[in-house]
């Protein structure tokens, strides 16, 4: 039955369901990870932040709350220009961890 | 004869207030409501940051300060003012003649039940962070199951930061606190899942940084920027907590077996009362106004009142400590000098 409406899927985020061996995974290859303060710093200095919605702050958000398709998109559009390296304060080698993240998620579309 | 200075409170402001004014050479009186000395800390089981034991540090002030006249079980009834000094009477009938008096009152704990949107008091598995470290002092409590939850989260920020619940200050040591429950509750339960719902995290202080850095590195507990909105119970008698992610922008639903409320820090009705007995005015934060906020913390703006530790505001113990030291010092100045 058509109503002329239709509901929307719910954006909430369940955290009973998500799924973490992936990150678990991450963790161990980048125990710095759990450092990230969510700053900003790294969106704000990103060039490609601008055109494509480029963050490492919500790509690594994004993997703690299992949306990792999300991340893999938003990693598509890095240019591994090595800026947000640059101005993160805790010393995360963020140009490194994205480059972890798309090896680990290649093996696993394997 | 010894100078008489009566302290009320036999917290660790007190405490330590007393021992420095024995070894200065005067006869402090401490005048305690309840029955054990120690205060809050007496109750609290582990202080960070180096986990040194609460029994350790309140035992050795009670040690220092075993000279001093103590009343336990007491309070002050009323205060009759004479020429140049107090004649305070106590609730046990004795009265006492004094030109100085240090508040050393300290606080009261936010009421978590007035929060009823986090549902202390109404749903079994939820706690406040005093209950826990009862807990962990006795090791008995029927909200926590013997095998350890398997979820838990810690709610910061719990009548703190709260206009609707009439206290906008920050209580300063619950971020650091609830940090390390959730280490000390992940060591007692390495398999269970601990989550953190923050609005800021307010490490200041020393070694605090480093800390937190430790729970998320070494002990896995996730932090979760949001205000919990509403805890409600499944229908199998499990918790379900509501936040947004705020980092995210997302709503966020999570099924909790332990729920701990990190309640504030907040002003001692008592002691406004006592200091209405003595005509001292309030702070607009509801704590006790001192002379100056910055220079004279410990002085109240009448004269041979003084005052030390979270009666003035939220304190952690080190700050506690040193500003009981700095009293008794402003004490023995005052009683050389007459100012």
């Amino acid at each position: 039955m058509d109503f002329g409406f239709k509901i929307s899927p719910s954006s909430a985020v369940n955290l009973d369901n998500v799924d973490l061996t992936l990150y678990n995974r991450l963790l161990e290859a980048e125990p710095d990870i759990c450092k990230c303060i969510a700053c900003g710093s790294c969106t704000a200095s990103c060039p490609a932040n601008r055109f494509s919605g480029m963050s490492v702050r919500k790509a690594i958000l994004n993997l703690q709350r299992g949306k990792e398709k999300e991340t893999a998109r938003m990693l598509s559009n890095c240019m591994l220009c090595g800026k947000c390296t640059m101005v993160c304060p805790r010393g995360i080698n963020t140009r490194h961890l994205i480059l972890s993240i798309c090896k680990l998620y290649k093996e696993e579309a394997k | 004869m010894k100078e008489n200075i009566l302290i009320i409170g036999g917290g660790i402001a007190g405490l330590e207030a007393a021992g420095q004014l024995l070894k200065l050479g005067y006869n402090p009186i401490i005048v305690e409501k309840s029955d054990h000395l120690g205060g809050h800390v007496a109750d609290w089981n582990r202080l960070f940051p180096d986990m040194s034991p609460a029994e350790d540090l309140v035992s050795r002030l009670i040690a220092a300060s075993s000279e001093a006249n103590i009343f336990l079980n007491t309070e002050i009834s009323f205060v009759n003012r004479l020429k140049d000094s107090w004649n305070i009477m106590l609730s046990n009938g004795i009265s006492i003649i004094t030109r100085i008096l240090l508040f050393a009152t300290g606080f009261t704990l936010f009421d978590a039940s007035k929060k009823e949107e986090y549902g202390y008091g109404v749903y079994n598995q939820v706690m406040t962070n005093s209950d826990l470290e009862h807990w962990f002092n006795t090791g008995q409590d029927e909200r926590i199951p013997e095998e350890g939850p398997a979820a838990m989260g810690f709610v910061h920020c719990v009548g703190s930061r709260d206009e609707k619940a009439r206290n906008p200050q920050c209580s300063k040591v619950c971020c650091i606190t609830a940090v390390k429950q959730a280490i000390e509750m992940k060591q007692k339960f390495p398999e269970a899942m601990i989550y953190c719902f923050y609005m800021d995290l307010r490490m200041f202080g020393k070694k605090y940084e480093d800390f937190y850095i430790s729970a998320q590195k070494d002990y896995g507990i996730r932090f979760i920027r949001g205000r919990v909105s509403e805890v409600s119970e499944n229908i199998e008698g499990k918790l379900v907590v509501k936040a947004e992610d705020t980092l995210s922008g997302k709503p966020v639903k999570v099924t909790l077996d332990l729920l701990v409320l990190m309640s504030g820090i907040v002003c001692n009705q008592q002691t406004c009362k006592t200091a209405g007995l003595l005509s001292l005015p309030i702070d607009s934060d509801g704590f006790l106004k001192s002379r100056d906020n910055i220079a004279d913390i410990t002085e109240a703006p009448r004269e041979g009142i003084f005052y030390a530790g979270t009666c003035t505001g939220p304190k952690t113990v080190p700050e506690t400590l040193a500003e009981a030291r700095s009293a008794a010092l402003e004490i023995h100045n005052y009683i050389l000098n007459g100012m």
